[in-house]
Parts: C-alpha cells; sequence; structure tokens
C-alpha cells in the first residue's frame, strides 16, 4: 500500500479504509484505523488552538472546532515545527464564510501568529542603546531583529487580544502593531494608522532618519524610537551613510 | 560539537514540559536526565531562540540531554527532508545531547506533516528503506541513533517480517540502538493479539539503550474488545510496569524515560512516576 493512499484514507472521515489493513483476525481494520483518523485530526487542531488562544476566546470552543476541524483537513503543516504551523490560518478565516461576521477575527489571528512567531525567534545581540547618543547614527541602515515583526490592521486588533485576557472593552480603529521581544515575551505596541510605512523603510533599507519622514503626523516617534531601543529591536547598524 | 563520551545515565528521566522547568532546576527529586522533542526547539531558518532555548540551554547544564525527534519520518516513502536534517544537526550540534533517537514511523508525506507516528508494513522493501534513511541520518549526525518501536492499532497483510525480527535486521545492518518502549509493546501486544512477554524474550536487548514508560487509554475495537491508545496522557498503567520489572529482568538496567505529553501533570505527580521506576531500576542494580 502507498502512503498517499493511507493519508488520503485517513483525513477524509467517510472515505473507506485502504485494502490490507487488517485486525488480528484478518478483517478490514475499519475502527482501528479510525484511531489515526482521530490522532491526526485531533492533535492538528490542539497544535491550532495553541497558537490560537484570543481567536479560540472571541468564537467560543464548539465555533473554535468546527473552525480548525475544517482548517486542519485542508492545510496540513508544510514542517514539523508546530509552532510554525497555522501561517494562513488568517487567511482561511477572510475565507470562512460563517466567521464572516467578525470581520477583525483574521487580524486577530494574525497577530497571534506574529507574537508567537517573535516568541520562538533567534536570538541576537541589540546594538546598546547608548550608541544612539551619535546623530550620524541616524543616517546609517540598520539591521533588524528577528523578533521584530509589524502588522496593519483597520481593527484595534491589539486591544480586541486584550478583551480575551481582562475583559476591556476594545475602543478606537485602526492600528499599525510593532511587535518587539525585550527579553522572552513578545509586547504587542499599537501606533496609529501609517506607522508600518517606517518599519517597511528601515527593512528596505532606508536609513533612521529618512524612515521618519514617512511617519504619520500622530506618531510620536520618540515613543516610537523608545519601543524599538527597549524592545532590543536593532541588531546591527551598518557603515556608511544611506541617503534615500 | 557531539559529545560520544556522554551517555544517559542509569537512572531515570522524564519527558521535560516548560511549567516544570523551577520544579526541575530547584528541587530535590530522583530525575537524573531529562528528553525533549527535537522539534520544539528549531526555527526554520535554523535556531530557535527565546524562553523555550534559554531553558533548554540552563537544563542542559545540569543534566545530561536526550533529544528524541517526532519528525524525520524515518519510516517514510520518500527520501528524508535535507532542511529537516540540517536542523537537528544543528541543535545536535549546539546542546550535545547524551543520545538522540526517532521512531519506526512515518509522519510526513511529500511535503505534508501529519503530526503522528503512522505505520509501516515489515517487509524487505521497507527494511531497506528504513536502513537507508537511518544509515543517512547516522552519516550526518555523526552518532549512533536509537530507533523506537511503535504502538500499532491494526496489521498490515503485507508484512513479512515480525515487528522484533524487522528491529533485529535493521540494527545488524545500520549498526543503530534501540529504544524500548514498553508502554508500546503492552498497547502493541493486546490490540495485536501478540504476547507481551514474548515480544521482550525476543527483543535484542544488547542493542537498547533507552527505555520509555507511558500512559495508554483504553477503547474499544471493532468486536467490542479492548483497544489501547498511546496516549501520553495519565499514570503508567500497573500491567505496564510488571511488564517493564520484566524486560528490566531479561535485558538488564537500562536508562528509563516517563513520558507524559498531553494532560501533563503537577511537578509531584511526575516525581513520583519517576520514583516508582527507580525503584524497579535499583533493584536490577544491587
Amino acid at each position: 500500500m502507498k502512503q498517499q493512499e493511507f493519508i488520503q484514507a485517513a483525513l477524509a472521515p467517510d472515505a473507506p479504509i485502504p485494502a490490507g489493513l487488517i485486525t488480528p483476525s484478518g478483517a478490514p481494520a475499519q475502527r482501528r484505523f479510525d484511531v489515526y483518523r482521530n490522532n491526526i485530526i485531533v492533535g492538528l487542531k490542539e497544535a491550532i488552538a495553541a497558537s490560537y488562544p484570543a481567536v479560540k476566546s472571541l468564537v467560543g470552543d464548539a465555533f473554535f472546532e468546527a473552525m480548525t476541524g475544517d482548517y486542519v483537513r485542508a492545510h496540513a503543516p508544510k514542517t514539523p515545527i508546530l509552532p510554525l504551523y497555522g501561517d494562513d490560518f488568517a487567511e482561511f478565516i477572510e475565507g470562512f464564510a460563517p466567521a464572516s461576521r467578525l470581520p477583525y477575527l483574521a487580524d486577530v489571528a494574525r497577530l497571534e501568529f506574529a507574537l508567537r512567531q517573535s516568541y520562538h525567534a533567534a536570538d541576537t545581540r541589540p546594538v546598546p542603546a547608548a550608541e544612539f547618543s551619535d546623530p550620524l547614527l541616524f543616517t546609517r541602515q540598520v539591521v533588524l531583529a528577528p523578533t521584530v515583526i509589524w502588522l496593519a490592521s483597520t481593527y484595534p486588533v491589539t486591544q480586541l487580544r486584550r478583551f480575551t485576557l481582562d475583559g476591556d472593552r476594545p475602543s478606537g480603529g485602526a492600528e499599525d502593531v510593532l511587535i518587539t521581544r525585550p527579553g522572552y515575551d513578545p509586547v504587542a505596541t499599537a501606533f496609529p494608522h501609517g506607522t508600518i510605512a517606517v518599519l517597511d523603510a528601515l527593512r528596505n533599507g532606508m536609513a533612521l532618519a529618512n524612515a521618519a519622514e514617512l511617519a504619520p503626523t500622530e506618531l510620536d516617534l520618540s515613543q516610537f524610537l523608545g519601543t524599538l531601543l527597549k524592545g532590543g529591536a536593532i541588531i546591527d547598524i551598518l557603515e556608511g551613510d544611506h541617503d534615500v | 560539537m557531539l559529545d560520544q563520551t556522554k551517555q544517559l545515565p542509569m537512572g531515570v528521566g522524564v519527558g521535560y514540559k516548560s511549567k516544570h522547568f523551577s520544579n526541575i532546576s530547584e528541587g530535590d527529586h530522583p530525575v537524573k536526565w531529562l528528553e525533549i522533542h527535537a522539534e520544539n526547539y528549531m526555527g526554520e531558518k535554523g535556531a530557535a531562540g527565546g524562553r523555550p532555548m534559554a531553558q533548554l540551554r540552563a537544563l542542559s547544564d545540569r543534566f545530561p540531554i536526550s533529544v528524541h525527534g517526532v519528525g524525520l519520518s524515518i519510516g517514510g516513502e520518500g527520501r528524508l527532508d535535507p532542511d529537516h536534517l540540517a536542523r537537528l544537526k544543528h541543535l545536535i550540534d549546539e546542546i550535545s545531547p547524551a543520545s538522540f533517537s526517532e521512531h519506526l514511523a512515518w509522519s510526513t508525506h511529500d511535503t505534508a506533516y501529519f503530526n503522528d507516528l503512522l505505520p509501516l508494513p515489515y517487509t524487505a522493501k521497507t527494511l531497506a528503506r528504513v536502513c537507508d534513511h537511518i544509515d543517512e541520518v547516522q552519516d550526518r549526525l555523526g552518532r549512533q541513533m536509537l530507533l523506537e518501536n511503535p504502538s500499532s492499532y491494526l496489521a498490515f497483510a503485507e508484512s513479512t517480517y515480525g515487528e522484533v525480527e524487522f528491529l533485529r535486521a535493521v540494527v545488524k545492518r545500520t549498526g543503530c540502538g534501540l529504544l524500548l518502549d514498553v508502554n508500546n509493546v503492552f498497547v502493541s501486544a493486546n490490540n495485536l493479539r501478540i504476547d507481551a512477554h514474548d515480544y521482550i524474550d525476543a527483543f535484542p536487548h544488547e542493542a537498547v539503550g533507552e527505555i520509555h514508560l507511558g500512559g495508554h487509554d483504553e477503547d474499544q475495537d471493532e468486536d467490542g474488545a479492548p483497544l489501547l491508545i498511546d496516549s501520553h496522557g495519565r499514570e503508567v498503567a500497573d500491567p505496564v510496569w510488571h511488564l517493564y520489572t520484566y524486560a528490566l529482568a531479561t535485558g538488564g538496567p537500562k536508562p528509563t524515560l516517563i513520558e507524559w505529553d498531553t494532560d501533563v501533570p503537577e511537578w509531584d505527580v511526575l516525581a513520583s512516576e519517576a520514583a516508582r521506576a527507580a525503584l524497579r531500576l535499583e533493584q536490577v542494580l544491587v
């Protein structure tokens, strides 16, 4: 029997079991094959539940069970590293009709996945904050830590996530979210809409001083820079000026 | 680097869970070594970081570590994933474990990973494939690996080898060691209606570098007879303790692990399971 045949039948709950799988008496091992069916689906659903506690809390256990069941059957992990599993769960939610009444849900999923990636990201050594007293450094290209992740949402996603933890009602609107990892626990900080243009520019090699010019007027630049430095976000400053 | 002089101590270890970090670091307990699941400490491009890796580094300074893989898919039809093997090599070089083990099972197909240990028939063809994969792993890691006997729920009509016979042939061809999971023997023996003591009698104990003990659940098969499920979610069952004692009497003392992966209990419960195993191990050591 081909493993392809085994796995296809395992992922399809109503498919006949592959020939040649037998009980001790030689009969087709229907009930026994279901053990594998169950183990695969339950294991993958648990992995998704571990990554998306806020999504689960917002939709409730029964809804989450049904939604993740559909997801894991159609989207097996592409890697044995389960903390990386679920990278397209947000896109799945966007196309999952029963969740359409919660238009912010996909962005909450994006935020949770980003927090998880930051938590597991490789360790790096930040540039000491004291070095930034030299204004010359603001004309240099910087390298951001792999723990630094950002996303933009038209919803107050950090507040929606916090609501699942402490019950505070969300308010406000669009957020650009910057995730940094001071120490071991990632922090998601909300900034005004448009802020991620600065981060995109930094990642594309623009110097800090030039990137800052892209910031929306509402952005408190010193708070923004403080969040980056406190989060150990800048891990290298490259030699030479980088006027863009 | 890999330290070939390291080996698991002749004592009891537990599967490491981060919620027990402080208990393990601070407490007075019977646990002499720790086992980790390799994939929990990997990043896409090599090293993972953050708290999990920091805790592992701290523990590996104080305890011998066994790296237990679940994602290599040794029994898979396809070739081993070179990226995954590279990540494994990276982890092993970094923490210099006392042992590395994997399963006689498959868990990936094409590029998809199914997060379960799936069964394979035992034939000349699958034997050749498993041996090729183990040769590749041992070459790449530069060390011997241990191969674990699986929990079985069904049999393959096409199998031409018994499981112990298959494992013996793998050891002979590749020089790998074995990880004897006594709970798996008990579960498979019940489910396939074979005699667990015969299995232990026939097992090549000289190749065994480690024993696993864990809990199982009970379900029912097609005929209403007990179907045991390897769940690692509770205490080791009494008949499995008896079979462990029998395995020690037959094969001699071996480093022994308590596995508890789902519904992970408070530390005291796990430590008392470890103490139970330590007591039995000490009886064959004196």
